[in-house]
């Protein structure tokens, strides 16, 4: 089932650029659209548009063949009536209803039986058993994180919305959530909208990525291709990684991964299990290109290779090499001049283990 | 003691208490939630009998409830007698006068509710009256109890509007303070001061569970 979600707003905040977003976008049943953004983007604003906590001056949006705000038509629909399900940044569970009582909260049009029912499944599928009776405060991040998400998807909303769903929790809960996240967005089969300011939940909860800058959506696509091939320079400053592709993991020791992509291996810093699919992102500005390359470095990555395109770019210039796969590297119009980099001819790229960055990734 | 005058007094502060749960409620939500910017004109009515002398009050509640006026002219219609000097008249009167002291804490329990959590509610497919009851009112509990008692705590000592407005009429409108003021006037310092003390301990042991209840940090009881 293909739908359209329609959105084109303005809303001005005192003291702020004005939000005007426009984005259109087709969703299967469960797409996940990410809007990244650096903060002040207005990704929150759009988000909370569109689950009718915000009011835009001027706009409409549209979700399937309803219409949810029409400024001209006078068409206000309140949050009540658009069945969503929505997840703050923290959470904002109830503090005085247990686990199932928060659970429970949106489901008071079922009857007792079927509510009770309803709970229990949720309780099951975010592993919640044993905490239905704890009062919020008294669970870690991970499984506060775990009810607000059941208390959204439990009266079984059309569209979930989240926003920054997992920057309130710690650095190694927020990796371990992220992979969650994930297949349980999979498994619910609903579509989602997720408000995220780092690239790397990006790259492995979205199937397609909005990129926002200053109050606009600048750029609409598989977060892949909008990474390696930005739009404009905007884009290309927010995402801030230049090379990003797929990968498997084929080796695990020590923290230390490699990686293969279409035949090149390459090492970088991860956990993941072995034949585990990643995407390999590497920076533009992580790259260091040699010549000939006999030099012994401490990086681990050496890979030979032949340039492509050069693109200049104010001082610096992006030179694009093949080596196996496509790889970005910056340096500056002196380097280039001195190592003779002309499209065509061979380069060592180097790369350190810390500058391959590994984020998992749904087949 | 005029046992007479206590319980009148007493069924006054309950049902003018109860009055305001419900008067004060809506009232209180409208000036926490409300963005309509000439707000602070309603907000100053209702603060108004804080600094108002109870005789200014009293005066005004007396025409207006009066013979004369529509709305006493109505009253009389409607129900065969007038509200001056009547129970019924006192307890409106009450109910004005003690209008801040349930509206304040009210609005301050209010304000202190998270909006997200209110945000959340309404995702979750609950219209703002049901958030209301079952969010709000849980969530902001010890401010309606404080309310509501200290209305109830300030009606049991109110003088000059009870004077203005319900007259001393035996077991229908004379109040405890009026009866201490009765009985000084009449040189009975002894059933003055009997009456006195009653009125202080009831006072001080409702500042006692207001103050109790809300207070924060308990050394002896297990944090919630």
């Amino acid at each position: 089932m293909a739908a359209e979600v329609a959105i084109d707003i303005i809303k001005t905040f005192p003291g702020r650029a004005p939000i005007s977003a426009v984005l259109n976008y087709q969703l299967q049943q469960a797409t996940a659209l990410v809007l990244f953004g650096p903060s002040g983007s207005g990704k929150t604003t759009v988000l909370r548009s569109i689950a009718g906590l915000e009011w835009p001056e001027r706009g409409t949006i549209r979700f399937i063949a309803r219409i949810w705000l029409d400024t001209r038509a006078g068409i206000r629909v309140a949050p009540q009536e658009r069945q969503i399900g929505y997840m703050a940044q923290d959470y904002a569970l109830f503090p005085t209803y247990t686990v199932a009582g928060n659970i429970a909260y949106g489901l008071g049009a079922l009857p007792l039986a079927e509510r009770r029912k309803r709970v229990d499944e949720m309780v099951e599928l975010f592993q919640l058993r044993g905490f239905e009776g704890a009062k919020p405060r008294e669970l870690s991040g991970g499984q506060q994180q775990r009810v607000a998400l059941a208390r959204a998807v439990a009266p079984r909303p059309q569209l979930l919305l989240l926003d920054e769903p997992l920057s309130a929790l710690d650095l190694p809960t927020r990796m371990q959530l992220r992979g969650e996240l994930r297949t349980l967005l999979k498994h619910l089969a609903l579509p989602s909208i997720i408000v995220t300011h780092d690239w790397t939940e990006t790259l492995s909860l979205g199937d397609v990525v909005a990129v926002m800058g200053e109050g606009q959506v600048l750029q609409v696509g598989p977060p892949q291709d909008v990474f390696c091939r930005p739009g404009n320079a905007a884009v290309a400053q927010i995402v801030g990684v230049e090379t990003v592709i797929e990968g498997h993991v084929v080796e695990q020791a020590n923290g230390l991964a490699t990686v293969r992509v279409n035949g090149t291996l390459l090492k970088g810093l991860g956990t993941h299990e072995i034949g585990s699919p990643v995407f390999v992102c590497i920076r533009a500005e992580d790259v260091v290109l040699e010549q000939g390359g006999t030099g012994l470095t401490s990086a681990r990555n050496h890979l030979n290779g032949k340039v492509r395109e050069i693109v200049p770019h104010g001082v610096m210039v992006h030179v694009k090499v093949d080596c196996g796969f496509p790889l970005v590297a910056v340096v500056t119009r002196g380097a280039q001049e001195e190592l003779k980099i002309e499209p065509g001819s061979p380069v060592v790229a180097v790369v350190k283990a810390g500058g391959v960055h590994l984020v998992p990734r749904v087949e | 003691m005029n046992w007479t005058a206590i319980w009148v007094t007493c069924k006054l502060a309950t049902l003018t208490s109860m009055a305001l749960l419900v008067i004060g409620l809506p009232i209180a939500y409208w000036l926490t939630f409300s963005k309509w910017r000439w707000k602070f004109l309603i907000e100053s009515i209702v603060a108004l009998p804080l600094v108002l002398p109870p005789t200014v009050l009293g005066f005004y509640i007396l025409i207006a409830i009066g013979p004369h006026s529509p709305f006493g002219r109505l009253y009389n219609e409607v129900v065969g007698h007038t509200l001056p000097f009547s129970f019924q008249g006192l307890l409106l009167a009450s109910i004005l006068y003690s209008l801040p002291f349930a509206v304040q804490p009210f609005v301050t329990a209010f304000e202190q509710v998270d909006r997200r959590l209110i945000e959340a509610s309404w995702t979750l497919g609950l219209s703002r009256l049901k958030t209301f009851f079952k969010l709000i009112v849980p969530l902001s509990a010890a401010g309606l109890i404080t309310g509501a008692v200290l209305s109830f705590a300030h009606t049991l000592g109110e003088f000059g509007v009870v004077l203005m407005v319900g007259g001393n009429i035996e077991g229908v409108t004379r109040t405890v303070s009026i009866d201490i003021y009765d009985e000084v006037q009449a040189l009975n310092y002894g059933a003055a001061a009997k009456t006195a003390l009653f009125l202080l301990v009831v006072s001080y042991a409702v500042l006692l569970f207001i103050y109790a209840m809300n207070r924060k940090v308990w050394a002896v009881w297990p944090q919630k």
